[in-house]
Protein backbone atom coordinates (compact mmCIF):
# COMPACT_ATOMS: atom_id res chain seq x y z
CA UNK A 1 0.00 0.00 0.00
CA UNK A 2 1.27 3.31 -0.65
CA UNK A 3 1.21 6.54 1.48
CA UNK A 4 -0.93 9.49 0.76
CA UNK A 5 -0.18 11.69 3.63
CA UNK A 6 2.94 11.99 5.52
CA UNK A 7 3.96 13.99 7.94
CA UNK A 8 7.59 14.65 9.37
CA UNK A 9 8.16 16.30 12.83
CA UNK A 10 5.22 18.20 12.39
CA UNK A 11 4.85 21.45 14.39
CA UNK A 12 1.81 24.50 14.55
CA UNK A 13 1.96 26.93 16.87
CA UNK A 14 -0.78 29.40 17.29
CA UNK A 15 0.62 33.27 17.23
CA UNK A 16 -0.14 34.90 20.80
CA UNK A 17 -3.42 37.07 20.74
CA UNK A 18 -3.13 39.89 22.80
CA UNK A 19 -1.78 39.49 26.36
CA UNK A 20 -2.36 35.82 25.54
CA UNK A 21 0.48 33.37 25.54
CA UNK A 22 1.31 31.48 21.65
CA UNK A 23 -0.29 27.96 22.03
CA UNK A 24 1.89 25.00 20.55
CA UNK A 25 -0.81 22.60 19.14
CA UNK A 26 1.22 20.20 17.38
CA UNK A 27 4.49 19.25 18.86
CA UNK A 28 6.57 17.04 16.17
CA UNK A 29 4.42 14.35 14.70
CA UNK A 30 5.63 11.92 12.23
CA UNK A 31 2.82 10.12 10.85
CA UNK A 32 2.20 7.70 7.70
CA UNK A 33 -1.63 7.99 6.41
CA UNK A 34 -2.01 4.70 3.66
CA UNK A 35 -4.12 4.88 0.74
CA UNK A 36 -7.57 3.32 1.27
CA UNK A 37 -7.75 3.09 4.96
CA UNK A 38 -10.00 4.20 7.40
CA UNK A 39 -8.34 6.38 10.39
CA UNK A 40 -9.75 7.49 13.06
CA UNK A 41 -7.85 10.74 15.56
CA UNK A 42 -8.87 10.67 18.81
CA UNK A 43 -8.24 13.70 21.52
CA UNK A 44 -9.57 15.67 23.46
CA UNK A 45 -10.57 19.29 23.26
CA UNK A 46 -6.88 21.28 22.79
CA UNK A 47 -5.16 17.74 21.84
CA UNK A 48 -4.16 19.59 18.48
CA UNK A 49 -6.35 16.89 15.97
CA UNK A 50 -8.23 19.37 14.68
CA UNK A 51 -5.24 21.45 13.63
CA UNK A 52 -3.46 18.16 13.05
CA UNK A 53 -6.66 17.68 10.52
CA UNK A 54 -6.01 21.29 9.02
CA UNK A 55 -2.93 21.01 8.03
CA UNK A 56 -3.58 17.70 5.48
CA UNK A 57 -4.95 20.10 2.80
CA UNK A 58 -2.91 23.41 3.34
CA UNK A 59 -5.53 25.54 5.32
CA UNK A 60 -2.71 25.83 7.79
CA UNK A 61 0.98 25.24 6.73
CA UNK A 62 3.70 23.99 9.23
CA UNK A 63 5.52 26.35 11.42
CA UNK A 64 8.62 23.00 11.76
CA UNK A 65 8.98 20.23 9.71
CA UNK A 66 6.96 18.71 6.46
CA UNK A 67 3.85 17.64 5.45
CA UNK A 68 3.60 15.88 2.39
CA UNK A 69 0.41 14.60 0.02
CA UNK A 70 0.76 12.22 -2.40
CA UNK A 71 4.98 13.39 -2.56
CA UNK A 72 3.18 16.90 -2.59
CA UNK A 73 4.60 19.53 0.12
CA UNK A 74 1.69 21.63 1.26
CA UNK A 75 4.41 24.73 1.88
CA UNK A 76 4.26 24.90 -2.37
CA UNK A 77 1.96 26.80 -3.28
CA UNK A 78 1.94 26.43 -6.84
CA UNK A 79 0.60 22.66 -5.47
CA UNK A 80 -2.33 24.36 -3.45
CA UNK A 81 -5.17 23.62 -5.66
CA UNK A 82 -3.87 20.24 -6.49
CA UNK A 83 -3.21 19.47 -3.05
CA UNK A 84 -7.28 20.42 -2.19
CA UNK A 85 -8.53 18.33 -4.49
CA UNK A 86 -6.71 15.47 -3.34
CA UNK A 87 -7.90 15.63 0.59
CA UNK A 88 -11.29 17.10 0.65
CA UNK A 89 -12.51 18.43 4.08
CA UNK A 90 -16.47 18.49 5.60
CA UNK A 91 -16.45 20.23 8.86
CA UNK A 92 -18.18 20.45 11.95
CA UNK A 93 -21.12 22.92 11.36
CA UNK A 94 -23.12 22.07 8.32
CA UNK A 95 -24.88 26.05 7.78
CA UNK A 96 -21.17 27.29 7.50
CA UNK A 97 -19.68 25.24 4.69
CA UNK A 98 -23.21 25.27 1.92
CA UNK A 99 -22.29 27.71 -0.08
CA UNK A 100 -25.38 27.93 -2.30
CA UNK A 101 -29.46 28.03 -1.98
CA UNK A 102 -30.12 24.51 -4.00
CA UNK A 103 -28.05 21.26 -3.06
CA UNK A 104 -26.98 20.61 -6.39
CA UNK A 105 -25.61 23.92 -7.05
CA UNK A 106 -23.51 23.62 -3.68
CA UNK A 107 -21.98 19.96 -4.83
CA UNK A 108 -21.22 21.60 -8.21
CA UNK A 109 -19.27 24.19 -6.39
CA UNK A 110 -15.80 22.43 -5.82
CA UNK A 111 -16.12 21.20 -9.41
CA UNK A 112 -17.06 24.94 -10.78
CA UNK A 113 -13.57 25.86 -9.07
CA UNK A 114 -11.37 23.05 -10.82
CA UNK A 115 -12.94 24.43 -14.11
CA UNK A 116 -14.32 21.29 -15.07
CA UNK A 117 -16.42 21.88 -18.30
CA UNK A 118 -20.56 21.60 -17.19
CA UNK A 119 -21.45 18.66 -18.96
CA UNK A 120 -18.95 17.17 -16.74
CA UNK A 121 -20.01 18.78 -13.62
CA UNK A 122 -22.95 17.75 -14.08
CA UNK A 123 -22.53 14.06 -14.25
CA UNK A 124 -19.87 14.39 -11.02
CA UNK A 125 -22.88 15.97 -9.01
CA UNK A 126 -25.23 13.40 -10.13
CA UNK A 127 -22.82 10.60 -8.86
CA UNK A 128 -21.94 12.21 -6.27
CA UNK A 129 -25.28 13.19 -4.47
CA UNK A 130 -26.19 9.24 -5.65
CA UNK A 131 -23.12 8.05 -4.05
CA UNK A 132 -24.36 9.73 -0.41
CA UNK A 133 -27.95 8.87 -0.73
CA UNK A 134 -29.23 11.88 -1.92
CA UNK A 135 -29.58 12.00 -5.24
CA UNK A 136 -33.57 12.71 -5.00
CA UNK A 137 -32.90 16.44 -2.79
CA UNK A 138 -30.81 17.77 -5.87
CA UNK A 139 -33.20 20.50 -6.41
CA UNK A 140 -34.26 21.22 -2.72
CA UNK A 141 -33.25 23.94 -0.68
CA UNK A 142 -30.37 22.99 1.68
CA UNK A 143 -31.76 25.21 5.14
CA UNK A 144 -34.61 22.92 5.15
CA UNK A 145 -32.45 19.74 5.29
CA UNK A 146 -31.94 17.69 8.53
CA UNK A 147 -28.06 18.24 10.21
CA UNK A 148 -27.40 14.79 9.00
CA UNK A 149 -28.50 15.45 5.76
CA UNK A 150 -26.94 18.41 5.24
CA UNK A 151 -23.60 16.66 6.35
CA UNK A 152 -23.82 14.20 3.42
CA UNK A 153 -24.38 17.20 0.73
CA UNK A 154 -21.05 18.23 2.15
CA UNK A 155 -19.57 14.91 1.45
CA UNK A 156 -20.97 14.99 -1.68
CA UNK A 157 -19.57 18.65 -2.83
CA UNK A 158 -16.14 17.07 -1.60
CA UNK A 159 -16.44 13.89 -3.60
CA UNK A 160 -17.80 15.67 -6.48
CA UNK A 161 -14.17 16.99 -6.59
CA UNK A 162 -12.89 13.03 -6.83
CA UNK A 163 -10.44 13.01 -3.86
CA UNK A 164 -8.26 10.19 -2.85
CA UNK A 165 -8.90 11.01 0.40
CA UNK A 166 -11.76 13.14 2.64
CA UNK A 167 -10.80 14.36 6.09
CA UNK A 168 -14.13 14.84 8.69
CA UNK A 169 -13.24 16.84 11.35
CA UNK A 170 -15.75 16.54 13.96
CA UNK A 171 -18.15 16.34 11.18
CA UNK A 172 -20.60 14.36 13.22
CA UNK A 173 -20.29 16.42 16.81
CA UNK A 174 -23.18 18.78 15.93
CA UNK A 175 -25.70 15.68 14.63
CA UNK A 176 -28.46 13.71 16.50
CA UNK A 177 -27.52 9.94 16.81
CA UNK A 178 -29.71 9.51 13.70
CA UNK A 179 -27.84 11.87 11.95
CA UNK A 180 -24.90 10.33 13.06
CA UNK A 181 -25.13 7.15 11.72
CA UNK A 182 -26.40 8.31 8.72
CA UNK A 183 -22.60 10.34 7.90
CA UNK A 184 -20.81 7.61 9.45
CA UNK A 185 -22.29 4.80 7.38
CA UNK A 186 -22.04 7.01 4.31
CA UNK A 187 -18.43 7.23 4.50
CA UNK A 188 -17.75 3.68 5.27
CA UNK A 189 -19.32 2.89 2.51
CA UNK A 190 -17.26 5.59 0.38
CA UNK A 191 -14.36 3.90 1.97
CA UNK A 192 -15.12 0.27 1.36
CA UNK A 193 -16.68 0.93 -1.91
CA UNK A 194 -14.28 3.78 -3.96
CA UNK A 195 -11.67 3.43 -1.87
CA UNK A 196 -11.49 6.66 -0.83
CA UNK A 197 -8.87 7.37 2.67
CA UNK A 198 -11.09 8.51 5.53
CA UNK A 199 -9.49 10.63 8.11
CA UNK A 200 -12.23 10.39 10.67
CA UNK A 201 -11.57 13.03 13.54
CA UNK A 202 -13.62 12.60 16.99
CA UNK A 203 -13.78 12.55 20.55
CA UNK A 204 -16.61 9.45 20.38
CA UNK A 205 -14.98 6.36 21.01
CA UNK A 206 -17.78 4.26 19.08
CA UNK A 207 -16.54 6.23 15.75
CA UNK A 208 -13.39 4.68 16.61
CA UNK A 209 -14.55 1.37 16.83
CA UNK A 210 -14.82 0.41 13.45
CA UNK A 211 -11.93 1.81 12.15
CA UNK A 212 -8.63 0.40 10.22
CA UNK A 213 -6.27 2.21 12.88
CA UNK A 214 -6.75 4.70 15.36
CA UNK A 215 -4.02 7.40 16.78
CA UNK A 216 -4.30 8.94 20.16
CA UNK A 217 -3.41 12.73 20.26
CA UNK A 218 -2.65 14.43 23.08
CA UNK A 219 -1.00 17.51 23.83
CA UNK A 220 0.24 18.02 20.51
CA UNK A 221 1.39 14.72 19.87
CA UNK A 222 0.55 11.34 18.51
CA UNK A 223 1.12 9.28 21.56
CA UNK A 224 -0.77 6.00 20.45
CA UNK A 225 -1.24 4.60 17.49
CA UNK A 226 -2.39 1.04 16.28
CA UNK A 227 -5.68 -0.86 15.71
CA UNK A 228 -8.62 -0.05 18.02
CA UNK A 229 -7.96 -3.55 19.64
CA UNK A 230 -4.34 -2.54 20.37
CA UNK A 231 -5.68 0.99 21.37
CA UNK A 232 -8.93 0.56 23.43
CA UNK A 233 -6.72 -2.06 25.93
CA UNK A 234 -5.05 0.45 27.36
CA UNK A 235 -7.25 1.58 29.67
CA UNK A 236 -5.68 3.50 32.42
CA UNK A 237 -3.16 5.79 29.39
CA UNK A 238 -6.85 6.75 27.66
CA UNK A 239 -8.88 8.04 31.04
CA UNK A 240 -5.64 9.52 32.07
CA UNK A 241 -5.76 11.77 28.76
CA UNK A 242 -9.58 12.59 29.38
CA UNK A 243 -10.90 10.21 27.53
CA UNK A 244 -13.45 7.36 27.63
CA UNK A 245 -13.11 3.79 27.13
CA UNK A 246 -15.85 2.06 24.81
CA UNK A 247 -18.47 0.65 27.21
CA UNK A 248 -17.05 -2.96 26.56
CA UNK A 249 -14.01 -2.50 27.31
CA UNK A 250 -15.23 -0.29 30.49
CA UNK A 251 -17.37 -3.28 31.72
CA UNK A 252 -14.55 -5.76 31.14
CA UNK A 253 -12.23 -3.59 33.13
CA UNK A 254 -14.71 -3.59 35.93
CA UNK A 255 -15.06 -7.13 35.98
CA UNK A 256 -10.88 -7.65 36.08
CA UNK A 257 -10.96 -5.49 38.85
CA UNK A 258 -13.26 -7.94 40.23
CA UNK A 259 -10.95 -10.72 40.31
CA UNK A 260 -12.53 -12.33 37.01
CA UNK A 261 -10.29 -13.46 34.38
CA UNK A 262 -10.78 -11.71 31.09
CA UNK A 263 -9.12 -10.51 28.29
CA UNK A 264 -9.64 -6.75 27.27
CA UNK A 265 -9.96 -6.88 23.50
CA UNK A 266 -13.26 -7.48 23.13
CA UNK A 267 -14.79 -5.04 21.51
CA UNK A 268 -18.16 -5.47 20.32
CA UNK A 269 -20.67 -5.95 22.21
CA UNK A 270 -21.18 -9.49 20.58
CA UNK A 271 -17.18 -10.44 21.18
CA UNK A 272 -17.78 -9.08 25.28
CA UNK A 273 -21.05 -11.19 25.31
CA UNK A 274 -19.19 -13.80 24.32
CA UNK A 275 -16.28 -13.50 26.83
CA UNK A 276 -18.69 -12.94 29.72
CA UNK A 277 -20.17 -15.71 28.86
CA UNK A 278 -17.58 -18.04 28.69
CA UNK A 279 -15.81 -16.96 31.90
CA UNK A 280 -19.36 -17.75 33.90
CA UNK A 281 -19.20 -21.58 32.41
CA UNK A 282 -15.44 -21.77 33.72
CA UNK A 283 -16.09 -20.92 37.23
CA UNK B 1 -42.73 39.23 11.82
CA UNK B 2 -39.67 37.93 10.35
CA UNK B 3 -41.94 36.40 7.55
CA UNK B 4 -42.72 39.80 5.78
CA UNK B 5 -39.52 40.47 4.14
CA UNK B 6 -40.32 40.30 0.13
CA UNK B 7 -37.36 40.68 -1.04
CA UNK B 8 -36.17 38.35 -3.76
CA UNK B 9 -39.24 36.48 -3.04
CA UNK B 10 -39.50 33.97 -5.47
CA UNK B 11 -42.74 32.58 -6.98
CA UNK B 12 -41.75 29.09 -8.82
CA UNK B 13 -43.60 28.54 -12.16
CA UNK B 14 -43.17 27.27 -15.45
CA UNK B 15 -44.42 30.10 -17.75
CA UNK B 16 -43.13 31.78 -20.16
CA UNK B 17 -42.07 34.86 -17.77
CA UNK B 18 -40.31 31.69 -15.84
CA UNK B 19 -38.55 30.46 -18.51
CA UNK B 20 -37.24 33.70 -20.04
CA UNK B 21 -33.34 34.30 -19.35
CA UNK B 22 -32.54 36.33 -16.25
CA UNK B 23 -30.27 38.70 -18.48
CA UNK B 24 -33.14 39.38 -20.70
CA UNK B 25 -35.54 40.09 -17.93
CA UNK B 26 -32.92 42.55 -16.25
CA UNK B 27 -33.10 44.25 -19.81
CA UNK B 28 -36.51 44.42 -20.15
CA UNK B 29 -37.16 45.94 -16.85
CA UNK B 30 -34.33 48.64 -17.82
CA UNK B 31 -36.21 49.31 -20.71
CA UNK B 32 -39.21 49.70 -18.78
CA UNK B 33 -37.73 51.84 -16.27
CA UNK B 34 -36.45 54.15 -18.72
CA UNK B 35 -39.62 54.20 -20.87
CA UNK B 36 -41.57 55.21 -17.52
CA UNK B 37 -39.34 58.29 -16.60
CA UNK B 38 -39.95 58.79 -20.24
CA UNK B 39 -43.69 59.17 -20.20
CA UNK B 40 -45.59 62.13 -20.15
CA UNK B 41 -49.13 61.88 -21.02
CA UNK B 42 -51.80 59.50 -20.29
CA UNK B 43 -51.32 57.50 -23.65
CA UNK B 44 -47.84 56.32 -22.94
CA UNK B 45 -48.28 55.83 -18.96
CA UNK B 46 -51.69 53.63 -20.78
CA UNK B 47 -49.50 51.82 -22.63
CA UNK B 48 -46.71 50.99 -20.48
CA UNK B 49 -49.47 49.90 -17.82
CA UNK B 50 -51.26 47.57 -20.76
CA UNK B 51 -47.76 45.93 -20.78
CA UNK B 52 -47.15 45.53 -17.55
CA UNK B 53 -50.96 44.07 -16.54
CA UNK B 54 -49.91 41.64 -20.06
CA UNK B 55 -46.76 40.59 -18.42
CA UNK B 56 -48.58 39.98 -14.56
CA UNK B 57 -50.98 37.94 -16.90
CA UNK B 58 -48.24 36.04 -18.99
CA UNK B 59 -46.20 35.18 -15.21
CA UNK B 60 -49.76 34.13 -13.28
CA UNK B 61 -48.34 36.03 -10.77
CA UNK B 62 -51.46 36.99 -8.64
CA UNK B 63 -52.22 40.54 -8.41
CA UNK B 64 -52.80 40.36 -4.86
CA UNK B 65 -48.98 39.47 -3.91
CA UNK B 66 -48.14 42.34 -6.60
CA UNK B 67 -50.00 44.78 -4.43
CA UNK B 68 -49.20 42.96 -1.19
CA UNK B 69 -45.46 44.68 -2.31
CA UNK B 70 -46.40 47.73 -2.19
CA UNK B 71 -47.30 47.68 1.43
CA UNK B 72 -43.83 47.90 2.55
CA UNK B 73 -43.53 51.50 0.36
CA UNK B 74 -46.85 53.25 1.14
CA UNK B 75 -45.12 55.78 2.72
CA UNK B 76 -42.92 56.57 0.22
CA UNK B 77 -46.26 56.58 -2.00
CA UNK B 78 -48.07 58.85 0.22
CA UNK B 79 -45.05 60.99 1.19
CA UNK B 80 -44.13 61.98 -2.33
CA UNK B 81 -47.61 62.39 -3.11
CA UNK B 82 -48.37 64.86 -0.62
CA UNK B 83 -44.84 66.74 -1.52
CA UNK B 84 -45.96 67.10 -5.22
CA UNK B 85 -49.59 68.04 -3.96
CA UNK B 86 -48.71 71.16 -2.00
CA UNK B 87 -45.18 72.13 -3.39
CA UNK B 88 -45.49 72.36 -6.93
CA UNK B 89 -45.09 75.67 -7.88
CA UNK B 90 -47.75 77.13 -9.78
CA UNK B 91 -49.28 80.56 -10.84
CA UNK B 92 -53.22 80.06 -10.18
CA UNK B 93 -54.16 77.58 -7.49
CA UNK B 94 -57.26 76.31 -6.96
CA UNK B 95 -57.41 75.89 -2.97
CA UNK B 96 -55.44 78.20 -0.56
CA UNK B 97 -55.08 77.49 3.42
CA UNK B 98 -52.59 79.15 5.20
CA UNK B 99 -49.43 77.73 3.95
CA UNK B 100 -50.70 74.92 1.70
CA UNK B 101 -51.48 75.52 -1.21
CA UNK B 102 -52.99 73.12 -4.12
CA UNK B 103 -52.43 73.57 -8.08
CA UNK B 104 -53.79 72.06 -11.06
CA UNK B 105 -50.20 71.22 -11.83
CA UNK B 106 -49.76 69.87 -8.37
CA UNK B 107 -52.78 67.12 -9.00
CA UNK B 108 -51.05 66.20 -12.41
CA UNK B 109 -47.78 66.03 -11.22
CA UNK B 110 -48.88 64.16 -7.64
CA UNK B 111 -51.10 62.07 -9.76
CA UNK B 112 -48.37 61.07 -12.54
CA UNK B 113 -45.59 60.61 -9.68
CA UNK B 114 -47.37 57.63 -7.51
CA UNK B 115 -48.55 56.05 -10.63
CA UNK B 116 -44.90 56.11 -11.57
CA UNK B 117 -43.69 54.78 -8.58
CA UNK B 118 -46.41 52.35 -8.55
CA UNK B 119 -45.83 50.76 -11.81
CA UNK B 120 -42.40 51.16 -11.04
CA UNK B 121 -41.96 48.45 -8.18
CA UNK B 122 -44.88 46.44 -9.49
CA UNK B 123 -42.48 45.85 -12.91
CA UNK B 124 -39.21 45.47 -10.68
CA UNK B 125 -41.43 42.39 -8.30
CA UNK B 126 -42.52 40.66 -11.25
CA UNK B 127 -39.12 39.95 -12.21
CA UNK B 128 -38.04 39.44 -9.08
CA UNK B 129 -41.19 36.86 -8.41
CA UNK B 130 -40.77 35.25 -11.42
CA UNK B 131 -36.58 34.80 -11.26
CA UNK B 132 -34.93 32.68 -8.45
CA UNK B 133 -32.25 34.74 -7.21
CA UNK B 134 -29.35 32.19 -7.87
CA UNK B 135 -30.46 32.77 -11.71
CA UNK B 136 -31.11 36.36 -11.06
CA UNK B 137 -27.50 36.91 -9.83
CA UNK B 138 -26.01 34.62 -12.44
CA UNK B 139 -27.46 36.69 -15.21
CA UNK B 140 -26.55 39.85 -13.18
CA UNK B 141 -22.74 38.63 -13.14
CA UNK B 142 -23.27 37.85 -16.72
CA UNK B 143 -24.38 40.96 -17.99
CA UNK B 144 -21.60 42.87 -16.38
CA UNK B 145 -19.08 40.36 -17.41
CA UNK B 146 -17.68 43.37 -19.49
CA UNK B 147 -17.33 45.84 -16.63
CA UNK B 148 -14.52 43.53 -15.27
CA UNK B 149 -12.14 45.31 -17.86
CA UNK B 150 -12.58 48.37 -15.93
CA UNK B 151 -11.59 46.65 -12.98
CA UNK B 152 -15.15 46.32 -11.51
CA UNK B 153 -14.75 42.80 -9.20
CA UNK B 154 -17.96 41.55 -11.03
CA UNK B 155 -17.18 37.88 -9.71
CA UNK B 156 -17.02 38.75 -6.53
CA UNK B 157 -20.37 40.69 -6.20
CA UNK B 158 -22.26 38.24 -7.51
CA UNK B 159 -20.23 35.82 -4.88
CA UNK B 160 -21.35 38.07 -2.47
CA UNK B 161 -24.92 38.33 -3.19
CA UNK B 162 -25.69 34.92 -3.67
CA UNK B 163 -24.04 33.89 -0.59
CA UNK B 164 -26.10 36.26 1.09
CA UNK B 165 -29.35 35.26 -0.39
CA UNK B 166 -27.90 31.59 0.92
CA UNK B 167 -27.54 32.89 4.54
CA UNK B 168 -30.88 34.87 5.18
CA UNK B 169 -32.64 32.03 6.31
CA UNK B 170 -30.11 30.97 8.44
CA UNK B 171 -29.70 33.65 10.02
CA UNK B 172 -33.39 34.63 10.11
CA UNK B 173 -33.55 31.28 11.74
CA UNK B 174 -30.72 32.16 14.46
CA UNK B 175 -32.72 35.13 14.99
CA UNK B 176 -35.81 33.56 16.14
CA UNK B 177 -33.94 31.28 18.52
CA UNK B 178 -31.81 33.98 20.15
CA UNK B 179 -35.42 35.84 20.25
CA UNK B 180 -36.62 32.80 21.97
CA UNK B 181 -33.62 32.51 24.26
CA UNK B 182 -34.16 36.09 25.49
CA UNK B 183 -37.80 35.61 26.09
CA UNK B 184 -37.29 32.67 28.13
CA UNK B 185 -35.05 34.92 30.27
CA UNK B 186 -38.04 37.42 30.99
CA UNK B 187 -36.96 39.70 28.00
CA UNK B 188 -40.11 41.97 26.29
CA UNK B 189 -40.01 42.74 22.68
CA UNK B 190 -43.70 43.28 22.00
CA UNK B 191 -44.64 46.35 24.60
CA UNK B 192 -43.75 49.66 24.65
CA UNK B 193 -43.42 52.65 22.54
CA UNK B 194 -40.96 52.75 19.38
CA UNK B 195 -37.84 54.03 21.08
CA UNK B 196 -38.39 51.12 23.65
CA UNK B 197 -38.71 48.44 21.00
CA UNK B 198 -35.74 49.40 18.94
CA UNK B 199 -33.82 49.41 21.82
CA UNK B 200 -34.81 46.18 23.41
CA UNK B 201 -33.22 44.61 20.19
CA UNK B 202 -30.15 45.34 20.92
CA UNK B 203 -29.27 42.33 22.86
CA UNK B 204 -30.13 40.42 19.95
CA UNK B 205 -28.27 42.47 17.18
CA UNK B 206 -25.03 41.76 18.95
CA UNK B 207 -24.84 38.06 19.73
CA UNK B 208 -26.57 37.44 15.79
CA UNK B 209 -23.43 40.03 14.85
CA UNK B 210 -20.75 38.19 16.27
CA UNK B 211 -22.27 34.78 15.13
CA UNK B 212 -22.40 36.19 11.61
CA UNK B 213 -18.55 37.19 11.82
CA UNK B 214 -18.12 33.32 13.33
CA UNK B 215 -20.04 31.60 10.29
CA UNK B 216 -18.05 33.40 7.27
CA UNK B 217 -14.74 32.88 8.92
CA UNK B 218 -15.74 29.04 8.84
CA UNK B 219 -17.62 29.66 5.45
CA UNK B 220 -14.25 31.42 3.94
CA UNK B 221 -12.03 28.03 5.30
CA UNK B 222 -14.42 25.79 3.78
CA UNK B 223 -14.65 27.65 0.31
CA UNK B 224 -10.76 27.27 0.33
CA UNK B 225 -10.68 23.77 1.23
CA UNK B 226 -13.23 23.27 -2.01
CA UNK B 227 -10.78 24.79 -4.36
CA UNK B 228 -12.33 28.25 -4.26
CA UNK B 229 -9.49 30.82 -6.04
CA UNK B 230 -11.71 33.58 -7.00
CA UNK B 231 -13.09 33.52 -10.80
CA UNK B 232 -10.74 32.94 -12.56
CA UNK B 233 -11.07 29.76 -14.75
CA UNK B 234 -14.25 28.59 -12.86
CA UNK B 235 -16.91 26.93 -15.00
CA UNK B 236 -20.62 26.79 -13.95
CA UNK B 237 -23.22 24.13 -13.80
CA UNK B 238 -25.77 25.70 -15.64
CA UNK B 239 -24.48 28.19 -18.37
CA UNK B 240 -27.42 30.66 -19.51
CA UNK B 241 -28.31 30.41 -23.23
CA UNK B 242 -30.78 32.88 -25.32
CA UNK B 243 -33.23 31.32 -26.74
CA UNK B 244 -35.76 32.76 -29.87
CA UNK B 245 -38.47 33.33 -26.94
CA UNK B 246 -35.59 35.96 -25.11
CA UNK B 247 -34.70 37.71 -28.83
CA UNK B 248 -39.21 37.97 -29.29
CA UNK B 249 -39.05 39.36 -25.91
CA UNK B 250 -36.27 41.62 -25.74
CA UNK B 251 -37.48 43.06 -29.48
CA UNK B 252 -41.14 43.71 -28.03
CA UNK B 253 -39.91 45.23 -25.21
CA UNK B 254 -37.65 47.89 -27.05
CA UNK B 255 -40.92 48.51 -29.44
CA UNK B 256 -42.48 49.32 -26.07
CA UNK B 257 -39.82 51.74 -25.31
CA UNK B 258 -39.21 53.51 -28.10
CA UNK B 259 -43.03 54.49 -29.05
CA UNK B 260 -42.98 55.11 -25.15
CA UNK B 261 -39.76 57.51 -26.22
CA UNK B 262 -41.01 58.95 -29.51
CA UNK B 263 -44.21 60.05 -27.85
CA UNK B 264 -42.70 61.57 -25.15
CA UNK B 265 -40.54 63.72 -27.70
CA UNK B 266 -43.20 64.33 -30.46
CA UNK B 267 -46.60 63.94 -28.97
CA UNK B 268 -49.53 62.51 -30.26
Amino acid sequence: MSTIIRTEALRFTYPADEGGQAVHALRGVDLEIEKGSFVAVLGHNGSGKSTLAKTFNAVLLPVGGRVWVEGMDTTDESLLLAIRQRVGMVFQNPDNQIVANVVEEDVAFGPENLGVPSGEIRERVDSALRAVGMYGFACHAPHLLSGGQKQRIAIAGVIAMEPECIVLDEATAMLDPVGRREVLSTVHRLNREKGITVILITHHMNEAQEADRVIVMDGGKAVMDGTPREVFVQAGPLRAMGLTVPDTVDLLCRLRMDGWDLPLDALSVEECADVIAKACRGR
Amino acid sequence: MLKDITLGQFFPGDTVAHRLDPRTKILLVLFYIVALFMAKDLFSYGLLALTLAVCVRISRVGLKALVRGLRPILFIIVFTAVLNLFFTPAEAYLLEWGPLRISAAGIHSAFFMVLRIMMLIMGTFLMTYTTSPISLTDGLERLMNGLKRFRVPVHELAMMMSIALRFIPTLIEETDKIMSAQKARGADFESGNLLEKARALLPILVPLFISAFRRADELATAMECRCYHGGEGRTRLHVLQYQRRDAAALILGAAVMAAVIVLGRFGL
